[in-house]
């Protein structure tokens, strides 16, 4: 039987967009270089266009989220999309409805997309192999898994700061374990052609045999910055921290929150990104965050034009 | 069937917009052809007139037909459309779909106070009351024919037709 990438139609068209993982460099690429067009619509005056007139697009939040919500939210509507919000952690699976019924009866209502974020691994996958053909799902984050448009917009970041991805070190820093970002930006990465990506993290806060996704582990801030270009902080997740990860926040600053000192040690013109919300004063300091190097809020803007590049190659792509 | 010479036919109509009395405008190309045709008489002009350039891909009307495949370029209008004396150059003037996805794009930029149309080629086939100012040459292509404009390295137009079956 051959196993084929659910995201995938058998003609290797983009159906769903639930990871990066096992996507060709062609549909990542031609997700950004869709995007690029994007962000031309956003700085105009009117930022709104056609494309999706009349699709439903449901944003499914089964974990709280603002920012990635909103993101999709204006997306959608640039987009001219009808945009339906649920804020199902507090409605019907609280009265007991299980996913697929929730997912069964929103399809009712002639959805034409979900975007969908979930506390468990896997709930994108399994929303997307229940709907019918022509409904898209995109993956808005599941548990520790994927998060493959925030991957997609640090890509469009990357390629805009540093215009392409050969002959970049890229080090990803912090909370390697609990990050489902961490994992989708190492396979895109990967396949877009980056020869060094690095993670850094304590042992506590890496998954086992990392080293098998392709990345160099270092524990040592000051060994692992040196010459790099890209630095991707990831945020202390202190709601998944179960258990003794760390000894305290303090601590974890200390060793591996980004100053302007340990910045020094990268490559002067190195960037530093952020996927957001940032814990300052813990993964990254003021000066920083702040800082020249700094493209955290570019990104955000970026999300933007990515989120309706995957909507609407999506929208367009029918089975 | 045998096809014009794209130069020559870029040359009448280049005369015939600069021998028009008519109000200055911005030239605006559309991807692709388009774009070669309003760089060349915005040279041609001297870079007297601004000049800008639309992808119109987000703005068709088969969109959800042929979904979005081919690289969308970037819309470039750098200069004020409200209240500007706008040309839209375009290649290949058929049914008159593309024209009216520029003009839908162009409104949200601004109100133009007047668009006109010129197109290299009008090989007819409207299926809408859109019509050009300015025409290089009219032709009378049959319907499963495609008609395409094409440069070469030198930078030499080229008009090229093939079966409509055999595109993309």
């Amino acid at each position: 039987m051959i196993n084929r990438n659910p995201q995938l139609d058998e003609n290797g068209v983009l159906q769903h967009l639930l990871t990066t993982e096992g996507l060709p460099a062609a549909i990542l690429l031609h997700i950004l270089d869709t995007a690029e067009s994007f962000v031309g619509v956003t700085e105009r005056d009117v930022k709104k266009i056609p494309l999706l007139r009349g699709k439903s697009i449901f944003n499914l939040f089964f974990e709280p989220s603002t920012r990635t919500r909103t993101t999709f939210e204006i997306a959608a509507k640039r987009l001219s999309a009808d945009v339906i919000n649920l804020n199902i952690a507090v409605s019907a699976q609280s009265k007991g409805e299980t996913l697929l019924d929730t997912v069964n009866n929103l399809s009712a209502m002639n959805a034409d997309m979900f975007v969908v974020r979930h506390s468990q691994s896997g709930a994108a996958h399994l929303i997307a192999k229940h709907v019918q053909s022509d409904i898209h799902v995109i993956n808005a984050g599941d548990g520790s898994h994927a998060h493959p448009t925030q991957a997609l917009l640090d890509m469009f970041t990357i390629r805009r700061y540093k215009h392409n991805f050969r002959n970049l070190r890229v080090a990803i820093i912090g909370d390697i374990l609990h990050s489902r970002v961490a994992r989708s930006q190492i396979h895109a990465l990967t396949t877009l052609g980056v020869p060094e990506v690095r993670v850094i993290a304590p042992k506590t806060l890496l998954p086992k045999m990392v080293e098998r996704l392709g990345v160099h582990v270092y524990h040592d801030m000051a060994k692992g910055l040196k010459g790099i270009d890209v630095l991707m902080m990831l945020r202390l997740q202190n709601e998944r921290m179960k258990g003794a990860n760390l000894p305290s926040a303090e601590e974890y600053f200390k060793y591996y929150g980004l100053t302007p000192e340990k910045l020094a040690l990268a490559r002067s013109d190195a960037i530093v990104m952020h996927p957001g919300p940032m814990n300052r004063g813990v993964e990254i300091d003021s000066a920083v965050a702040d800082g020249r190097q700094s493209v955290i809020l570019p990104q955000v803007t970026f999300g933007i034009a990515v989120r309706m590049a995957v909507m609407s190659i999506l929208a367009g792509n029918q089975a | 069937m045998k096809l014009p010479d794209a130069e020559l036919v870029f040359q009448n109509l280049a005369k015939e917009i600069l021998s028009a009395d008519n109000k200055l405008f911005a030239l605006v190309g559309i991807h692709t052809g388009g774009v070669w045709l309003a760089e060349r008489l915005h040279h041609e002009m001297a870079g007297a007139l601004p000049l800008g350039t639309l992808d119109v891909s987000f703005y068709r009307d088969d969109f959800d037909k042929i979904g979005l495949h081919a690289q969308v370029e970037r819309s470039k209008i750098p200069f004020e459309v409200e209240g500007a004396h706008i040309l839209l150059v375009d290649d290949v003037l058929h049914t008159g779909r593309t024209i009216r996805a520029a003009i839908n794009e162009l409104f949200d930029y601004g109100r133009p106070a007047s668009i006109s149309l010129a197109a290299l080629v009008d090989r007819g086939g409207r299926e809408l009351p859109i019509a050009a100012q300015y025409t290089g040459v009219e032709l009378a292509i049959p319907a499963d024919k495609m008609l395409e404009l094409q440069r070469d390295k030198s930078g030499r137009l080229n008009l090229v037709l093939y079966d409509k079956s055999s595109a993309e």
